[in-house]
């Protein structure tokens, strides 16, 4: 006889009384581990079509109307080029790339493409450096730009929409152009009257970066004799940042400018994950609540059909110290059986469900059952701490029939 | 030994005071066979509760052997309890869930016994009892008598030197009552007190000393047919 085999056989011998506590408290967890797991792939899954677009933030004038995110520089109304410094300056959190644009009509061999002018990122990069400030003197990276430093290929540029180097006699061509053009790598190209060399045909993209040329940024605003301005600037912002309200805090440090995301890109998606997010929320209140007081009422109505055997344990010796553990033990059972058993289901439901629910393949997390089992214990403990108290300060006398 | 000196004990029972207890006056000395008799609510019960450390006087001591009960705490004397004092009760009072060995095994857990020795004494105590093809039954699975065989082994199961009965031949038939008072009889010789409660007055004649309690005084007190049979 132990205080394990006492408990244990209390509960298998009176398990249909708690079975309604015990599945109050499994459901509960289940359906936490399910929603944060699923909740986690999506998210995820978000992330990284955010990052297979590129930018996803832009930053116009604010007059422009955005109808195709792709050529949202291809307007006339300009912003200063100074704006591109006060971000590079900035302590914004979250700003992984910048890339401005100032675009114009180009005529090249009797065909109309648009020249593009870029500022390549080692520029703006040098400059927070050198002031000892801004948002690129420190590490930054939450996985758009990873890997663009070092050795470039510049046609990184079709994708990531970034360029770490640009020299003012190089120049890079869409697809289209370079097809229609008959241009291929380290050819030369004469635009508005000025000499440049092809460093690279970027690869077909489906947009109309297919029919750009793309030149060193000043350049441009030299051909185009429009002084320091741009059309637009592209931010690549992590996710979790433009979440958190990236976009307000631009938009405080550009009160003149308009900004903009691409999240209605991802729209569904973010709004299924905030969805997910609210629920899980909801669940736990309901499981701290519901569960909670299924487990106390479950455990003040035991310590009550028990009092005679309690009385008799004392009768025979036990103290108030061994009542409460016998209680708390229970309660304790209850809060690991549901903890796993919710961790094992909402696992397995997240896997089954994930794919229907949020299109995202889901995966087991073992962290969550840390999780779980700390939600799922902290509560049985917690419901059953005052009846257990209960019962250690019941009256012995009770297990004698004439007082 | 136990002792009671000048203990009363008052209740508050809706607005009134109830005396259950009224400057009772005993001394059982080490292995007597005391009965306690009298009707309903003369305080019966109240006596072997305060004499099991279970509920403390109003006014008064309590002592066993020589050590004031209620001058300890709550735990203190839990902890006396299951060192010296073994229960007895009328409606038997056995853990349903567990079985007959698992019951007595539990006063030998409280103090801290071994599981190997706690086995070995359980088992002992039970064919003592005559129970040893039953051990592995519950409360529920044994007949009445069965079941206050198992709590009279239980009772001993920390070979305590005082044993508190409460009505133990309460629910049982004339036959099996008889069996219980011959055991209650042996454990007696075997130097141990004993403090029956009782309302069977063939079962209080078995005592040695025979006390009557009425409206919360000891009214009278006069020798049982043991003591006969020891004096002769």
């Amino acid at each position: 006889m132990d205080l394990r085999t006492l408990v244990l056989r209390e509960i298998f011998e009176r398990k249909s009384q708690l079975l309604t506590s015990f599945l109050a408290i499994l459901l509960g967890i289940t359906v936490i581990v399910s929603i944060k797991n699923i909740t986690y792939y999506s998210e995820k899954a978000v992330a990284l079509e955010m990052d297979s677009l590129g930018a996803n933030v832009l930053i116009l004038p604010k007059s422009a109307t955005l109808q195709n995110y792709y050529a949202a520089d291809l307007q006339n109304e300009t912003i200063p080029e100074e704006y591109v410094t006060r971000l590079a300056m900035s302590d914004l959190a979250g700003l992984d790339n910048i890339s401005p644009k100032l675009s114009m009509p180009v005529e090249l061999q009797g065909k109309t493409f648009t020249l593009t002018g870029i500022l390549p990122k080692s520029e703006f990069q040098a400059k927070a450096a050198w002031s000892g400030a801004g948002v690129f003197s420190r590490p930054i990276g939450c996985g758009a730009s990873v890997g663009m430093m070092g050795s470039e290929d510049k046609k990184t540029l079709a994708r990531k929409r970034v360029i770490e180097t640009l020299q003012d006699n190089e120049i890079l061509v869409g697809a289209d152009v370079g097809a229609k053009l008959g241009l291929k790598d380290a050819d030369a190209l004469e635009v508005l009257g000025r000499s440049f060399t092809v460093t690279a045909v970027l690869p077909q993209t489906g947009t109309v970066d297919d029919s750009r040329v793309f030149a060193h940024l000043h350049v441009v605003q030299d051909l185009s004799k429009s002084g320091a301005v741009i059309n637009a600037i592209e931010v690549i912002g992590c996710c979790q940042e433009i979440s958190k309200g990236l976009v307000a805090k631009i938009n405080s440090l550009l009160p003149e400018a308009k900004v903009v995301t691409v999240t209605q890109i991802a729209d569904a998606q973010i709004k299924i994950n905030r969805m997910m997010s609210n629920l899980s929320l909801m669940f736990l209140v309901i499981i701290v609540f519901v569960g909670g007081a299924s487990i106390a009422n479950y455990m003040y109505a035991n310590v009550f059909e028990r009092r005679r055997e309690i009385g008799t344990l004392m009768a025979l010796g036990a103290n108030s110290g061994l009542v409460l553990r016998i209680f708390l033990l229970k309660g304790l059972i209850l809060g690991v059986a549901g903890g796993i058993g919710g961790f094992l289901i909402g696992t397995i439901l997240a896997v089954i469900l994930g794919p229907r629910l949020a299109g995202v393949i889901v995966l087991p997390m073992p962290a969550l059952a840390l999780l779980a089992l700390g939600v799922s214990v902290t509560l049985a403990l917690a419901a059953s701490y005052f009846p257990a108290q209960r019962a250690a300060r019941l009256d012995p006398c009770a297990t004698f029939q004439e007082i | 030994m136990l002792r009671m000196e000048n203990v009363s004990k008052t209740y508050r029972h809706r607005g009134q005071t109830v005396t259950a207890l009224n400057g009772a006056n005993a001394e059982i000395p080490d292995g007597d066979f005391v009965s306690i008799v009298g009707p309903s609510g003369s305080g019966k019960s109240t006596l072997l509760l305060m004499l099991g450390g279970m509920l403390s006087p109003t006014e008064g001591r309590v002592f066993l052997d020589d050590q004031s009960i209620y001058d300890l705490d709550t735990n203190r004397r839990a902890a006396l309890r299951k060192q010296k004092i073994g229960f007895v009760f009328q409606t038997f009072n056995l853990v349903p869930y567990l079985s007959a060995m698992e019951n007595v095994q539990i006063p030998l857990y409280l103090t801290g016994c071994e599981k190997e020795v706690q086995k070995a004494r359980a088992e002992e105590l039970l064919i003592r009892v005559g129970l040893s093809d039953r051990m592995h039954h519950k409360p529920c699975e044994l007949s009445v008598g069965q079941q206050q065989r198992v709590a009279l082994a239980r009772m001993l199961a920390n070979d305590p030197g005082v044993i508190l009965a409460d009505e133990p031949t309460g629910n049982l038939d004339p036959e099996t009552s008889q069996q219980v008072i011959d055991f209650l009889e042996e454990v007696n010789s075997e130097g141990r007190t004993i403090v029956m409660v009782t309302h069977d007055p063939r079962a209080a004649e078995r005592a040695k000393k025979v006390l009557r309690l009425e409206r919360g005084a000891i009214v009278s007190e006069k020798a049982g047919r043991n003591s006969r049979h020891a004096a002769a």
